[in-house]
C-alpha cells in the first residue's frame, strides 16, 4: 500500500509536468486549430536559459521567474515572426512550420550548449517527506505544488480578468471579437506567450529528474499529447486532468506490470492515445466542434 | 450637427469585393447625426455587405468618412474605437460565455472602461429578460433573447453610430415589435444614430426617417420614409399591397 501511494504521488508529479505542457498545447489548439509540435522544444530551450543563468550565479527563484518572463516574450515573438505570416495558410502548412521550429530549437540548443547531459538543480530540499510510513520525494511534492499554483493562476486569469475574457472570446469567436474591438492577432500572440510559460515551468520541473539535454522534452511531449487527447483537445481542464492521469497510469503500469518496466513505459502513452482515439475521439471532456466550411 | 456637410457618415462610390466578385457597384449615401436610416433591398442586394464595408470586414474601394475621419485605412477593431457598434448578421453571440461576459466584451472598444455597472443597469432596463439571465451561458438563450443581447452588447460601447443587421430575422412578431420599440428609445434618449438593414420593409419604414433602396449593389432610390412609403413601386415590391 505504501509503495502504491508513493507511486501515485510520483505519478502525479510527472503528471503535473504533462498537464502543464498539455495545457500549453490545448491553449494554442483552441485559439488557432494548430497543434504546436515545437511546444516541448521551446520549453527545453527555456530550461537551458534558466541553466545558463543559474551557472552565472543567479539564485534559483530569480532565474526561475526571469526564465518565465523570457519564455513569455519568446512565445510572443515566435508567434509574431514565424506563425503570423502563415496564419491564413492551410493547417498542414502551419503544422509543418511548427515541426521546422522543433528541429531549429533542438539543433540550436545542441549547437549552443552541446548534447552533453547537464545536471539541473531542484529548488526543493533533498530530504524526503515522511507521512506515516509513506516516503515522498520533496521534489515530487514541490513539483505538484508548483504545477497546481500555475494552474490556479491561469484559471484565475482567464476567469476573472478582462484580458483573460478577451482571450477566451478571441479563441472562440474571432469575427465577433473584432467587432467589439478586440485585437485578435495580439490575443493569439499572448496565448503563445502563456503557452511558452507553461512549457518553461514543465521544463524546469522535469529537468532535475531527467537531467538537461536537447532531447529533454521529446518524451514529455508525447505524454502531454496523450494527456491532451485523453482529456480532450477542446477542453483545457480536461487536458490538465488527462496529463495527471497519464502520469499516474504510466507510473503504476511501470511498477506493477513487470514486463513493461521502465523500457516499455513509453508504449503505454501511445497505447492510450490510440485507445482514446478509437473509443472516444473527442477525449473525456472534449466536445465535437462543428465547423462551417 | 457636425461641421461641413453635417453628415456623420459619408459613403462615396463604395465598391466591395468577395474575392474577385464585386458585391457593391459604387454606392453613395450620407447620414446625418441623430437619425435612423434604413437600407432596404432584396436578398443579395448588398445590404449586409454595406455594413461589412463600413466595419472594414471586407475589401473595398471608394471612400467612407465617419465624423471627418476616413475609415478605409482602419482595421475592424479600430473602427469600433471611433464609436461604431455593429450587431452583425447572425447576432454574433459569444455562445460559450455568459450574458454578462458578452456585455462586458461589448464595452471593450470604448475609451472609459470603468463604470460598467451603470451600463449594465441601462441595458437591463431596456431588456429585463437579459437581467434575469445574467449568469447564464448566452448559447442557451432563445433567438429573441440573443438578438436583444446583440443589441445590448452593441450599446455597451456607448456608440455614436449603431449598425444593425436584420434584427427581426427569425423572430416572433411580438419580440420584433419590442426590439424596435427599444431601438426608437435608444435613438431618442441616447441620441444614437442608427443604420438599419432590414428585410421587413414595413417595420423599417416605420422606424426610420430616411431610406435607401439597394438593388444588385446600387442605390436605386432614396428619400424620407414617408415619401418612399407612398411610392407605388416600393409598395408593391417591398410592402406587398
Amino acid at each position: 500500500m505504501d509503495i502504491f501511494i508513493q507511486q501515485v504521488v510520483s505519478g502525479l508529479a510527472t503528471g503535473g509536468i504533462y498537464a502543464a505542457l498539455a495545457l500549453a498545447l490545448v491553449m494554442i489548439y483552441q485559439a488557432t486549430d494548430v497543434v504546436n509540435f515545437a511546444q516541448g522544444e521551446m520549453a527545453m530551450f527555456a530550461t537551458y536559459i534558466c541553466w545558463t543563468m543559474l551557472n552565472a550565479g543567479v539564485p534559483y527563484w530569480g532565474a526561475f521567474l526571469a526564465t518565465l518572463a523570457i519564455a513569455f516574450v519568446g512565445g510572443i515573438v515566435i508567434e509574431r515572426v514565424v506563425i503570423r505570416p502563415v496564419e491564413h495558410a492551410p493547417i498542414l502548412s502551419i503544422v509543418i512550420v511548427t515541426l521546422g521550429l522543433l528541429v531549429i530549437c533542438n539543433s540550436l540548443a545542441g549547437w549552443i550548449w552541446t548534447y552533453v547531459q547537464k545536471p539541473f538543480p531542484t529548488p526543493f530540499p533533498s530530504k524526503p517527506f515522511k507521512a506515516g510510513d509513506v516516503v515522498l520525494g520533496a521534489h515530487d511534492v514541490g513539483e505538484i505544488g508548483i504545477t497546481l499554483l500555475v494552474l490556479f493562476c491561469i484559471y484565475a486569469f482567464f476567469r476573472f480578468t478582462p484580458l483573460g475574457l478577451a482571450m477566451r472570446a478571441a479563441a472562440h469567436n474571432p469575427v465577433s471579437s473584432r467587432l467589439v474591438g478586440i485585437r485578435v492577432g495580439w490575443m493569439l500572440a499572448l496565448g503563445w506567450g502563456l503557452a511558452a510559460v507553461f512549457g518553461a515551468v514543465a521544463g524546469m520541473m522535469v529537468a532535475p529528474v531527467l537531467t538537461l539535454e536537447p532531447n529533454l522534452m521529446g518524451g514529455v511531449q508525447i505524454y502531454a499529447f496523450a494527456g491532451a487527447t485523453l482529456g480532450g483537445f477542446t477542453s483545457p481542464g480536461g487536458a490538465v486532468l488527462g496529463g495527471f492521469i497519464v502520469g499516474v497510469v504510466e507510473n503504476l503500469v511501470g511498477t506493477y506490470v513487470s514486463f513493461i518496466g521502465t523500457e516499455l513505459k513509453f508504449t503505454v502513452a501511445l497505447a492510450m492515445i490510440i485507445i482514446v482515439l478509437l473509443v472516444k475521439p473527442t477525449g473525456i471532456f472534449g466536445t465535437t466542434v462543428v465547423k462551417r466550411v | 450637427m457636425r461641421e461641413g456637410s453635417g453628415a456623420l457618415l459619408e459613403v462615396k462610390n463604395l465598391e466591395a469585393f468577395y474575392g474577385r466578385t464585386k458585391a457593391l457597384h459604387g454606392v453613395s449615401f450620407s447620414m446625418t447625426a441623430g437619425g435612423i436610416t434604413t437600407i432596404l433591398g432584396a436578398n443579395g442586394a448588398g445590404k449586409t455587405t454595406t455594413l461589412r464595408a463600413i466595419s472594414r470586414m471586407i475589401r473595398t474601394a471608394g471612400s467612407i468618412v465617419f465624423d471627418g475621419q476616413p475609415l478605409e485605412p482602419r482595421a475592424t477593431e479600430d473602427v469600433v474605437r471611433l464609436g461604431i457598434a455593429h450587431a452583425p448578421e447572425g447576432r454574433g453571440t459569444f455562445v460559450h460565455l455568459t450574458v454578462e461576459e458578452n456585455l462586458r466584451l461589448g464595452a471593450w472598444g470604448r475609451r472609459e472602461r470603468g463604470r460598467l455597472e451603470e451600463d449594465f443597469e441601462r441595458v437591463f432596463g431596456y431588456f429585463p429578460a437579459l437581467a434575469a439571465r445574467r449568469r447564464q451561458h448566452a448559447g442557451t438563450l432563445s433567438g429573441g433573447e440573443q438578438q436583444m443581447l446583440a443589441v445590448a452588447r452593441a450599446l455597451m460601447l456607448r456608440p455614436r453610430l449603431l449598425l444593425l443587421d436584420e434584427p427581426s430575422l427569425g423572430l416572433a412578431p411580438m419580440v420584433v415589435r419590442e426590439i424596435f420599440r427599444i431601438l426608437r428609445t435608444v435613438n431618442k434618449d441616447a441620441g444614437v444614430t442608427i443604420l438599419l438593414v432590414e428585410q421587413n420593409a414595413a417595420l423599417a419604414l416605420d422606424l426610420a426617417d430616411h431610406v435607401f433602396l439597394l438593388e444588385t449593389g446600387r442605390v436605386v432610390m432614396e428619400g424620407p420614409s414617408e415619401v418612399l412609403r407612398k411610392d407605388d413601386a416600393i409598395r408593391r415590391a417591398y410592402l406587398g399591397y
